[in-house]
């Protein structure tokens, strides 16, 4: 293994994302923080929310801000990289297994993901006010929900960013993030569907819906939420799966 | 040292249309389609087999759609042979692409450069994923940027880099690494004459260093400037190999000696037709004649002889030598701009 060239595509990587850090947080994050203002801050102000909704909300927009970013990540630059212009091909000249590129990416995902995971914290906290209970006492399960989380995002960025041309973006938002997102148990927990029996169990083909009750149980666990195991080991299947589909699917497109 | 290339038996057939005009394969609701596919199945390649020696400049000439590209590609581990084997030095190019890929510098046809970055950090990066230390990088990044003519544009964003700069920072990119093989997809393309010229001394100077150079080019005197030995490439076999001159005089009567006598007739004609080595006479006009012929110089002592005995005074004398271009058509029938 080649850890030089390895460190070198890394490298590239955070000084892209550095040049355009600004617009990338925007577009990751500012969408998640519109919605906590409105549901965090003005609904529970005006008595429509209850003030537990605050809690309950927070790592449900982690989740999702989490998502956005590795997903993005990953999927818009390769999407760009791959069309004619071919401009990821100096980086497949490269002295190194081609697969470690496409680990490279998912690493370079999985720290904007874990970043904009974090910034959220204080940003929502900061845009809900008072009343926001999170408990920090079982750092070890947070931070693997959270790597996980990460995980899940890049590689699912990964899979999409090599299965869709240029001219899908748009339909790859609007057919695969926002169902997912809506169905995301980010904005309400999944116990919250128990009255709908059948979308209860249809939603956990969602990957999110762990991502958003693991987190939740890490972070506010008075709240009702999955049992940590169970979140787990679901996250830890679907990204083993989308890994090695992402990795497949990334040979397939990078050699003619 | 320096490094051959030996590619044997090489076949590719592309079977599916290529990847931008699929549309961008994978994400689709269209239902899957039962029975046999169908797929449009294009022969690229067809069993070529040559060798490129250490340190030469080797060229690969050939019309649009012959398989220049896609040798190249194979060569250079961006597209996957259908059957067959290629060496870089003593690397199953297949089998240790990492080993393969450290050896070698690559200019594509399209310039694929990182359009996130600025040309400098184009080349720096370059340096880096082979390894170089900063200091390195730096150094080769200013020399090639001065050499390309780049230096006051070294901080601009590529995109908005005209056509021969990219070409120009593509090619400085493939030597920034200081590779031993460098490998030019129709290099000149896109450059202005100036260019072109600077570019062929740049070649020049780094195949003295021991370099091994393989280029394509549809320019027959590009091939013949710079190419010690050339494969001619068609429809996906190689149709002739060799040195540029063993090539031209191997085709026969392919040289034409242009002439001025004081006057042409049937009697004179005659007369040059009989001279051994002479496939053809044609007249152009009272005073001027075409002869086709095997070779060139050595016929000019029987041709003054034979014109003196019958009576005819020659005034001028002008050799031809066999192009390429006469090279092609002689091979395929086709002409190589057509
Ligand atoms: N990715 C691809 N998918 C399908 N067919 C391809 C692909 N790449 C090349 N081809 C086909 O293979 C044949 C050889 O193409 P190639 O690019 O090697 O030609 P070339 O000699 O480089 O031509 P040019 O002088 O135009 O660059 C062409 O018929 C081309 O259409
Ligand atoms: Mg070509």
């Amino acid at each position: 293994m080649n850890w030089k060239t390895f460190f070198a595509l890394l490298a590239r990587d955070r000084h892209v994302v550095r040049r355009n850090l600004i617009p990338m947080l925007l577009q990751n994050l500012l969408q998640p923080l519109l919605f906590t203002f409105v549901f965090g801050r003005v609904m529970t102000a005006s008595g429509m929310m209850p003030a537990a909704y605050k809690s309950m909300l927070l790592p449900g927009v982690m989740a999702i801000s989490m998502v956005l970013a590795g997903v993005q990540a990953v999927a818009m630059p390769l999407i760009t990289e791959f069309q004619f212009t071919r401009e990821i091909e100096d980086r497949l000249l490269a002295p190194i297994e081609i697969g470690w590129l496409a680990v490279e990416k998912i690493v370079a995902g999985m720290i904007q993901a874990m970043f904009a995971g974090l910034v959220v914290i204080p940003a929502a906290w900061l845009l809900m006010g008072s009343g926001v209970h999170l408990d920090f006492g079982r750092p070890f399960e947070f931070l693997a929900v959270a790597l996980l989380v990460a995980l899940f995002s890049s590689s699912g960025g990964l899979a999409l960013g090599c299965s869709v041309g240029q001219t899908q973006i748009g339909l790859m938002f609007s057919l695969v993030l926002a169902p997912m997102m809506m169905f995301g148990c980010a904005y309400y927990p999944w116990s919250a569907l128990e009255s709908f029996p059948v979308l209860h169990i249809a939603v956990l083909v969602n990957p999110l819906v762990y991502a958003s009750e693991g987190l939740r149980g890490a972070l506010v666990p008075n709240v009702p939420h999955m049992n940590t195991l169970v979140v787990i080991g679901a996250l830890a299947v679907i990204d083993a799966g989308l890994l090695v589909l992402g990795l497949r699917k990334f040979r397939q497109k990078a050699v003619s | 040292m320096g490094i051959g290339i030996r590619i044997e038996n090489l076949r590719k057939v592309f079977d599916t249309p290529p990847p931008m005009a699929a549309g961008g394969a994978g994400f689709s609701f269209a239902p899957v389609r039962k029975g046999p596919k169908k797929k449009t199945e294009l022969v690229a390649l067809d069993g070529v087999s040559f060798e490129i020696r250490a340190g030469e400049i080797f060229g690969l000439l050939g019309p649009n759609g012959a398989g220049k590209s896609t040798t190249i590609g194979i060569l250079t581990t961006r597209t996957r042979p259908t059957s067959g084997r290629v060496f870089i030095g003593e690397f199953d190019v297949w089998q240790q692409q990492v080993e393969a890929k450290r050896l070698i510098g690559v200019v594509p046809q399209r310039p694929n450069l990182d359009f996130a970055l600025t040309a400098r950090e184009i080349l720096t990066f370059h340096g880096a994923y082979f390894g170089q230390s900063s200091k390195v990088r730096e150094q080769h990044a200013d020399r090639l940027l001065e050499q390309f003519k780049l230096t006051d544009r070294a901080t601009h964003m590529v995109r908005t880099f005209s056509g021969g700069m990219m070409q120009r920072l593509s090619i400085a990119r493939a030597m920034m690494h200081d590779p031993e093989v460098l490998f030019l997809d129709e290099p000149s393309a896109g450059l202005d004459p100036q260019t072109r010229l600077l570019l062929w001394e740049i070649i020049r100077e780094y195949n003295r260093q021991g370099k091994t150079i393989v280029l394509t080019t549809h320019y027959m005197d590009e091939a013949d400037a710079l190419c010690e030995r050339l494969a001619i490439i068609d429809h996906g076999k190689i149709i002739a190999e060799g040195t540029p001159q063993g090539l031209k005089a191997a085709i026969p009567g392919g040289y034409i000696i242009r002439l001025r006598f004081n006057r042409v007739d049937a009697e004179l004609t005659s007369e040059l037709s009989a001279i051994g080595g002479v496939t053809q006479v044609r007249v152009l006009d009272e005073t001027g004649a075409d002869v086709y012929a095997d070779r060139g110089g050595q016929l000019i002592g029987p041709i003054v002889n034979a014109a003196q005995d019958a009576g005819f005074e020659v005034h001028d004398v002008h050799i031809s030598e066999p192009s390429l271009e006469n090279l092609f058509l002689h091979h395929t029938g086709r002409s190589l701009r057509d």
